[in-house]
């Protein structure tokens, strides 16, 4: 073995991470070269200081607490109230997210509109500008949907349909997983010029078809509809009548040259 | 699945690793608010994509987690950081091979002597100071012990780019140690809080 070939497997094999064959090769190799046999006893040393410094930071208790705080939130218990305490705590914790979100509708919402699905194309809003945010904008990234579609596989428990639309002028860039109306979502990123098109895609068990609705907020188009049991959501800066383009593409519907 | 049979699975497969997300939350943004915040936001994250959790390493899956959420500040709030380690990441060839100063200069025995002297204060202040690509392979290898395999998948790279950047990152961590004992061989002592 040369000093190159050990060099390279050295840290392995102060790692133990190298099969037996290279481990016993790098080990002959260090019998007789001080160069490598001294950078393996620094990295030694090195080890045993890190060790000693003690450079493990352990969480904080506000973040523990929090957490806890967090996960019992998140998972509530099921009907049974073993003990009044509980019962009582989880009564004011349900009243006043109560009152919360009672006060958060009237304030922020627009008296006329549904308030669930203004809610979800809130989140749906929250969530693509979230994404267009440095590295975040898709986790794989693609045109080829053969590439994205298996992507998805197993880590969703459905398979969102996944369509290139290059020749119509919306190329799929990517894809990735996203969170909406608690659900896990598959978010398609389809770009038309400079703009980026979220469209999320999630399971609509049990729930019957819906007519496109198209709203406007904070600057962004939001267009959604249900159908065949899957839910659509897509949001962008891109103007509605584009916006709408892509849409009838998803609906398989013809669109008129431009 | 039941909320409490979901809520037992968390606490114990997700919640014993809470000190490893702050930790490694601690080291990649280098000051304990930001961490305290970041490691609270990839909780509530790990939280809501639970049900998707497929098994495997609940440690691997939840420093993932930890790992986006920290970059995506890294991206917003030093965005130096960020590009220093995309250089190094997409530079061909350079990751993958071994920095030609240790193959010249293989470190001497009154160096190892001041490595394995050094105090804490002084190795933290190195570690913090080494570059982000090699900083995240020497905590979660030195520190959290993690295996080649849940560090490639972590990071999302090759085992063997694991191995390469913790061969460069020791190499410089050591150089930095030896940088600063000749600079300030005064002991270094933790500020009196």
């Amino acid at each position: 073995m040369t000093c190159q070939e050990s060099t390279r497997l050295l840290a392995g094999y102060f790692d133990s991470e190298l099969d037996l064959v290279h481990s016993l090769e790098v080990e002959d190799h260090l019998r007789t070269c001080a160069a490598c046999a001294s950078t393996l006893e620094a990295d030694r040393a090195l080890r045993a200081t890190i060790a000693r410094s003690r450079l493990r930071f352990s969480a904080p208790p506000t973040v523990v607490r929090n957490v806890r705080t967090a996960v019992a939130n998140a998972f509530p218990p099921e009907k049974s109230a073993p003990n009044r305490w509980a019962w009582n705590w989880s009564f004011a914790a349900i009243a006043a997210a109560f009152i919360f979100c009672a006060v958060l509708t009237w304030k922020l919402l627009p008296a006329s509109s549904p308030n669930n699905s203004t809610s979800i194309a809130d989140e749906a809003i929250a969530d693509h500008i979230r994404a267009l945010m440095p590295g975040h904008l898709s986790d794989v990234e693609s045109t080829d949907q053969h590439t994205v579609k298996p992507w998805f596989d197993g880590k969703l428990d459905f398979a969102p349909p996944v369509e290139n639309f290059t020749a119509q002028g919306f190329p799929l860039i990517g894809g990735r997983l996203d969170y909406l109306d608690q659900h896990p979502a598959a978010a398609l990123v389809y770009q038309r010029r400079k703009h980026f098109i979220s469209v999320f895609l999630l399971p609509a068990t049990g729930e019957p078809d819906r007519a496109e609705s198209q709203t406007t907020e904070r600057g962004y188009n939001v267009i959604s509809w249900t159908r065949g049991a899957m839910n659509y959501w897509l949001v962008s800066d891109l103007n509605p009548a584009e916006l709408e383009e892509l849409a009838k593409l998803l609906r398989g519907e013809q669109v008129g040259t431009k | 699945m039941t909320n409490s049979y979901q809520r037992e699975q968390f606490e114990q497969l997700v919640l014993p690793h809470m000190d490893a997300a702050y930790n490694l939350a601690r080291w990649l943004v280098r000051n304990p608010h930001d961490a305290e915040d970041l490691a609270q936001e990839a909780m509530t994250r790990a939280i809501r994509f639970f049900s998707g959790f497929r098994g495997g390493d609940p440690r691997a899956w939840l420093l993932t987690i930890v790992r986006n959420s920290c970059f995506t500040w890294l991206g917003r709030n030093r965005a130096h950081d960020l590009a220093e380690f995309n250089e190094e990441a997409h530079s061909p060839g350079i990751s993958e091979h071994v920095d030609q100063s240790s193959i010249q200069m293989p470190p001497n025995n009154p160096e190892i002597m001041a490595i394995a002297q050094s105090e804490s204060l002084r190795v933290r202040r190195a570690l913090e100071e080494l570059p982000l690509i090699f900083r995240e392979a020497v905590v979660m290898r030195e520190i959290e012990e993690m295996s080649y395999k849940e560090i490639a998948a972590v990071t999302n790279v090759s085992i063997g780019t694991v191995m390469s950047r913790l061969a460069r990152g020791r190499d410089r961590l050591r150089a930095i140690l030896v940088e600063s004992i000749r600079t300030n061989p005064e002991p270094m002592e933790e500020p009196i809080p």
